[in-house]
C-alpha cells in the first residue's frame, strides 16, 4: 500500500479526512504558531533570553531532575521487576500489582502526601512526634517523582525480564562466569532497550510535570513558565520558555531513536522458553520482601494513610460538601465531553494506521503521540497564544479545554481503537461490500460493532486521565472553573493539607477506577478464536 | 456460443509505478454454469485479478464485464456493492458479532424480514447447517465455517461467485470431501465459479477449465486434461506434477531424445525441450525390448503402481508403472515411451534447463 493509495481513500472519505485533519492541525498549528510568534521577536532578545543566568540555571536544574529521577526509578524498577519475574518469591502478584498502582494516581497527589507527611506539622510529628525536616526542592521533586513514575520503567523490565532466555544465562554461568558477571554481561545489555524505553516514558514525564516542581518548589523549565504566567506574565520570555522546554523534549526523543537503533533483542532459538525462577531463601528473602514492602509502602500506604489522616481531621471541621460536587461536576463536564472526542478522534487515526498503513499514516499517528509527548504547559502556552491571536472568541472557553483534553490525551485512546481494528480484519468489510454494503455502510455494520468495546475503553481511560489533569486545566480552564485537580493543588500549595484532602481523595477514588479498567482490558484483549483461524 | 458470464479482456492491475505489472494483460471468459480455476504459485497475481473482478481493486488498464455490462472498463469502474457478484474468502470472513443466521441473512436484502430470513434458511440448509441458525460462527469447526460462508455468498443468488483458496484451511482429509460436495452444490445450482488455488491437484480435480498463471500473466487456458497432457510452457509442465523433461533433436513429428526416438505431439525442428509425464514411459526387460537401456537406482511401492527412478546417460527419469513386474535397484531395464512427447515453449534456451525428472510442485513455484 503506497502514499497515493491512502491519499485516494482520504480524499474518497470525509469522515475520514475531517478528524485526521483536527488531530494533525490541532497539534501542529499551535507550535508552529508559538515558533513563528517567536521568530518575530528581536532576535538579540531572544539571544538574551537564552543565555541569560537565569535559563542556564532552568536547564541545569531540568536536567538535574530528569538525571535524578531516571536513577531513583532504576534503582526502585529493577530490583521490583527482578524480584517479581526471577524469584519465587509468595505474593509476587501482589507485588506487581503494587508496582503498577503509582501509575494511576498523579504526582501531585504524591508530592501533596510528601509535604503533608514530613515537617512540623506533618502527620509524622503530629502523630509519631518525630519532627523530619519538610521534603521540599530537588529532593522532595526527585522522591515524589520517581516514587510516581517508576511504574514506567518497572513493566517494561518485567516484559523485558520474562523475554530473557534462561539458557544464555546458563550458558555464560557453564562458561565459568559467576551470578553477578552473567548480570553484568549478559542480563544487563538485553535489558537495554527495556531501560530506554521506560526511561524516554520518564524523563517525558518529568519535563512536562507541573504540579510536583510547583509544590516542592523546585526551579525547573515547567515552574518558571508556571510563575511567568501566574505572576508578571511575560508573553516573549514565556514563549521562549516553552519553546526551550519543546527543544529539550525533541532532544530527548532523537537521543532515544539513535541509542534504541538496532538495539532490539529477539531469542534466536525456538522452542518455550523455561522461565528460571529461583527459590527465594533465607536472608535473600527477608531482604526481598523489606525492598518490595518498603517500596510498596513508601509510594501507596504512604499516601492513603497521610491522605487519610488529614481527611479525618478535615471531617472534623465539616467536609466541603459544596465545594466538592461543584469540583467533581466542573472536572466532569470537562473531562466527559473530551474523552468522546478524543475516542472519535482516534478512531479514522487508527483505523488509517492499520488499514493503510504507509509512512503517510504512521506520520499522523506521530502527531497524535506528540501531542501526547509535548509537556503539557508548554502545549497550553501554545494553545493560549495560538486562540488569542488567531481565534480569540475560544480564548478561555470549555471547548478549547476540552480539545487541549483530548489532543492531549489521544494517544492513550488510539491504543485500545488499534487492538480492537485488529481484530476486525478488512475481508470482513470486503464480504459486507460484495453482500451489497457501501463502504460507511459496511463499516458501521461490521467494524463499528467490532471495535464498540475498544471504543469505550479508550473513552474511559481519556475520561480518568482528564479528571486528573492539572497544567492543561491550570492554564486553559474558563474563569471560576475549579476542577478536583486544581482543587488539590491549590490547598496543597498553600499548605492546607486539611481542606485538600477530600479532593486528593476523590482524585485517588478516579484512579483506583482507572487502575479497574485497566486490569479489565489485560482480561478481555485476548482475540477471538475465529480471528486466530 | 452464447455471451459469457464473465469477460476479462487484457486486464492489468499495477500497484506501484516503478514496479512492474501484478497482472498483466490477462484475459479469460467464464461460461455460465462454469466452474474456472486460476492456478498458480503464491504472489503470482491470481489473488489479485480475483480482487479485480470482484471490484476491490481497480483495474490500471483491460476490462472486466459481466453478461456482457462493463463493470471495470476505462472510466468505469462499479463499487463492490454494485456487482451481483458474491466471494467466500479464505479465512471465510464470517461475521464475529452476528449468528450464523445473521451472517447469511446479511446480504438478503429484498422483500420482508421474515421473507429474508426464509431465504437466508433456506440457504443454510442447502449447504446442510439446518440447525445451527443461532450458533456464533467462532464456534463452528472450520469445516462448517467455511459452509456458513458458502451459504451467506449463495443467500442473495449472485450471477457469479469468487473463491479465493477456498480448501486451504481445511484439513487434508476435510479439504478431498468437502471439494466434492462444493462441486455438485454448484453444479446443481447452475453457479458460475471462478476460484484461485495454488494447489494443482485441487485445479485438476475441481475446476471445468483453468488457468495457469506466472508472474502476473496467463500461460495457459484449458480443460484439466489438456492443460496436464498437454502443457505449453515448460513452467506449466513442472507446475501440474511430476515428469520428464528431454532436450532432443526434432524433425517434423518425432525427435530424437535421451530415451530414444520418439513421435511428437506437434511439428517441431532442431533442438527442443520435451515433457513425458511419468505415467507415459513404460519399463520392459531388456532381453524383449528394444527400448533404451537404463538402471533402476530407486523404486518407490505405493500399493495400486509403483514409480521406479531410473538412470540413463547420467540424468534420472521417473517411470510410473503398474505392479505387475518388479525391479529391483541396480537391474537393467528398457525404458518405452507410450505417448507422443509434449513441446515445450521456453523463454530461456532450451539448453539451459533443467533436464531429467522435475522435482514435487510447490506453491512457491
Amino acid at each position: 500500500m503506497n502514499t497515493s493509495r491512502a491519499l485516494d481513500a482520504i480524499r474518497s472519505r470525509w469522515y475520514v479526512a475531517l478528524p485526521v485533519a483536527v488531530v494533525v492541525g490541532g497539534v501542529l498549528i499551535p507550535l508552529v504558531y508559538l515558533l513563528l510568534r517567536a521568530a518575530q521577536a528581536d532576535p538579540q532578545t531572544l539571544w538574551d533570553l537564552v543565555v541569560r543566568g537565569r535559563t542556564v540555571r532552568l536547564l541545569g536544574n531540568t536536567v538535574g531532575l530528569t538525571v535524578g529521577v531516571l536513577v531513583g526509578t532504576s534503582l526502585l524498577a529493577v530490583p521490583m521487576a527482578w524480584l517479581t519475574t526471577r524469584t519465587a518469591l509468595p505474593g509476587r502478584k501482589v507485588l506487581t500489582l503494587l508496582g503498577v498502582l503509582p501509575l494511576a494516581v498523579p504526582g501531585y497527589v504524591m508530592a501533596y502526601a510528601l509535604l503533608a507527611t514530613t515537617g512540623p506539622y506533618g502527620t509524622l510529628a503530629q502523630t509519631l512526634g518525630l519532627v523530619v525536616p519538610r521534603l521540599s526542592g530537588y529532593t522532595g521533586a526527585v522522591l515524589a517523582l520517581s516514587l510516581s513514575t517508576f511504574p514506567y520503567l518497572f513493566l517494561n523490565l518485567r516484559t523485558a525480564f520474562l523475554g530473557l532466555d534462561p539458557a544464555l544465562e546458563e550458558s555464560a554461568q557453564a562458561l565459568g562466569h559467576n551470578r553477578w558477571q552473567v548480570f553484568v554481561r549478559i542480563v544487563l545489555p538485553q535489558l537495554r532497550p527495556a531501560l530506554l524505553a521506560g526511561g524516554l516514558l520518564i524523563a517525558l514525564h518529568v519535563l512536562g510535570d507541573f504540579g510536583v516542581v510547583s509544590l516542592m518548589r523546585y526551579d525547573t523549565f515547567s515552574y518558571a513558565l508556571y510563575i511567568q504566567y501566574a505572576a508578571s506574565y511575560d508573553r516573549i520570555y514565556a514563549a521562549g520558555l516553552a519553546l526551550l522546554l519543546l527543544m529539550l523534549t525533541a532532544a530527548i526523543l532523537v537521543l532515544e531513536a539513535r541509542l534504541l537503533k538496532g538495539r532490539l533483542f529477539h531469542r534466536t532459538s525456538g522452542g518455550p522458553a523455561r522461565s528460571a525462577t529461583r527459590p527465594g531463601r533465607g536472608a535473600g528473602r527477608g531482604v526481598g520482601y523489606a525492598f518490595a514492602l518498603g517500596v510498596a509502602g513508601a509510594s501507596g500506604v504512604l499516601r492513603a494513610g497521610t491522605v487519610g489522616y488529614w481527611m479525618a481531621d478535615s471531617a472534623a471541621t465539616g467536609l466541603p460538601w459544596a465545594g466538592l460536587g461543584t469540583a467533581l461536576w466542573d472536572s466532569v463536564r470537562a473531562s466527559a465531553p473530551a474523552a468522546v472526542l478524543a475516542a472519535l478522534l482516534s478512531l479514522p487515526v487508527a483505523y488509517l494506521g492499520v488499514r493503510h498503513a504507509s509512512s503517510w499514516t504512521r506520520g499522523v499517528e506521530r502527531i497524535a503521540y506528540l501531542g501526547y509527548a509535548t509537556p503539557p504547559l508548554a502545549f497550553a502556552l501554545a494553545l493560549i497564544v495560538f486562540s488569542l491571536g488567531a481565534v480569540p472568541f475560544l480564548y478561555q472557553t470549555l471547548a478549547l479545554l476540552v480539545l487541549a483534553y483530548a489532543l492531549h490525551f489521544m494517544a492513550e485512546a488510539v491504543g485500545p481503537v488499534r487492538s480492537a481494528l485488529y481484530q476486525a480484519p478488512p475481508h470482513l468489510e470486503e464480504a459486507a461490500r460484495s453482500l451489497g454494503r457501501s463502504p460507511l455502510g459496511a463499516f458501521m455494520s461490521v467494524t463499528f460493532p467490532l471495535v464498540r468495546r475498544g471504543l469505550l475503553v479508550s473513552m474511559a481511560f481519556v475520561f480518568l486521565s482528564a479528571m486528573k489533569e492539572l497544567p492543561l486545566t491550570f492554564l486553559l480552564a474558563p474563569v471560576g472553573f475549579e476542577t478536583l485537580a486544581l482543587n488539590t493543588w491549590s490547598y496543597a500549595e498553600e499548605a492546607l493539607f486539611g481542606q485538600a484532602a477530600p479532593y486528593a481523595l476523590t482524585i485517588m477514588f478516579v484512579s483506583a477506577l482507572f487502575v479497574g479498567v485497566l486490569l479489565l482490558r489485560e482480561q478481555t484483549a485476548r482475540p477471538s478464536p475465529s480471528e486466530t483461524t | 456460443m452464447d455471451t459469457p458470464i464473465l469477460s476479462v479482456q487484457d486486464l492489468s492491475k499495477r500497484f506501484d509505478p516503478e514496479a512492474p505489472p501484478v497482472v498483466h494483460d490477462v484475459s479469460f471468459d467464464v461460461k455460465d454454469g462454469e466452474i474456472f480455476a486460476i492456478l498458480g504459485p503464491s504472489g503470482c497475481g491470481k489473488t489479485t485479478t480475483l480482487r479485480c473482478i470482484a471490484g476491490f481493486e481497480r483495474a490500471t488498464t483491460g476490462t472486466v464485464s459481466l453478461r456482457g455490462e462493463p463493470l471495470s472498463a476505462p472510466g468505469v469502474h462499479v463499487s463492490p456493492e454494485g456487482r451481483t457478484i458474491g466471494i467466500v474468502f479464505q479465512n471465510y470472513a464470517l461475521f464475529p458479532h452476528l449468528t450464523v443466521l445473521d451472517n447469511v441473512a446479511f446480504g438478503v436484502e429484498e422483500g420482508p424480514a421474515a421473507a429474508q430470513e426464509e431465504r437466508a434458511r433456506e440457504a443454510l440448509e442447502m449447504v446442510g447447517l439446518g440447525g445451527f441458525e443461532d450458533r456464533q460462527p467462532q464456534h463452528l469447526s472450520g469445516g462448517q465455517q467455511q459452509r456458513v460462508a458458502l451459504a451467506r455468498t449463495l443467500a442473495p443468488e449472485p450471477d457469479l461467485i469468487l473463491l479465493d483458496e477456498p480448501f486451504s484451511n481445511l484439513d487434508a482429509l476435510l479439504r478431498q470431501e468437502t471439494r466434492q460436495e462444493v462441486r455438485e452444490l454448484l453444479k446443481s445450482k447452475g453457479m458460475s465459479a471462478v476460484f484461485v488455488t495454488h494447489n494443482q491437484e485441487e485445479a485438476l480435480s475441481f475446476a471445468d477449465r483453468l488457468a495457469v498463471m506466472r508472474s502476473g500473466q496467463i500461460d495457459q487456458i484449458g480443460t484439466p486434461e489438456e492443460v496436464y497432457y498437454r502443457p505449453r510452457t515448460l513452467f506449466v509442465a513442472q507446475f501440474l506434477g511430476r515428469t520428464n523433461l528431454l532436450l532432443s533433436q526434432a524433425a517434423g513429428t518425432e525427435a530424437d531424445t535421451p530415451l530414444g526416438r520418439v513421435g511428437l505431439n506437434r511439428q517441431a525442428q532442431g533442438t527442443v525441450l520435451v515433457s513425458m509425464r511419468p505415467e507415459h514411459l513404460a519399463l520392459e526387460t531388456p532381453e524383449t525390448s528394444n527400448g533404451t537401456r537404463a538402471t533402476v537406482v530407486g523404486r518407490s511401492f505405493k500399493g495400486h503402481d509403483i514409480t521406479y527412478r531410473v538412470c540413463c546417460h547420467g540424468n534420472e527419469y521417473l517411470v510410473h508403472t503398474d505392479n505387475r513386474h518388479l525391479y529391483e535397484p541396480g537391474d537393467t531395464v528398457a525404458v518405452r515411451p507410450l505417448e507422443p512427447a509434449v513441446v515445450l515453449e521456453s523463454q530461456s534456451s532450451p539448453a539451459k534447463v533443467p533436464r531429467g525428472a522435475t522435482p514435487e510442485p510447490t506453491p512457491e513455484g
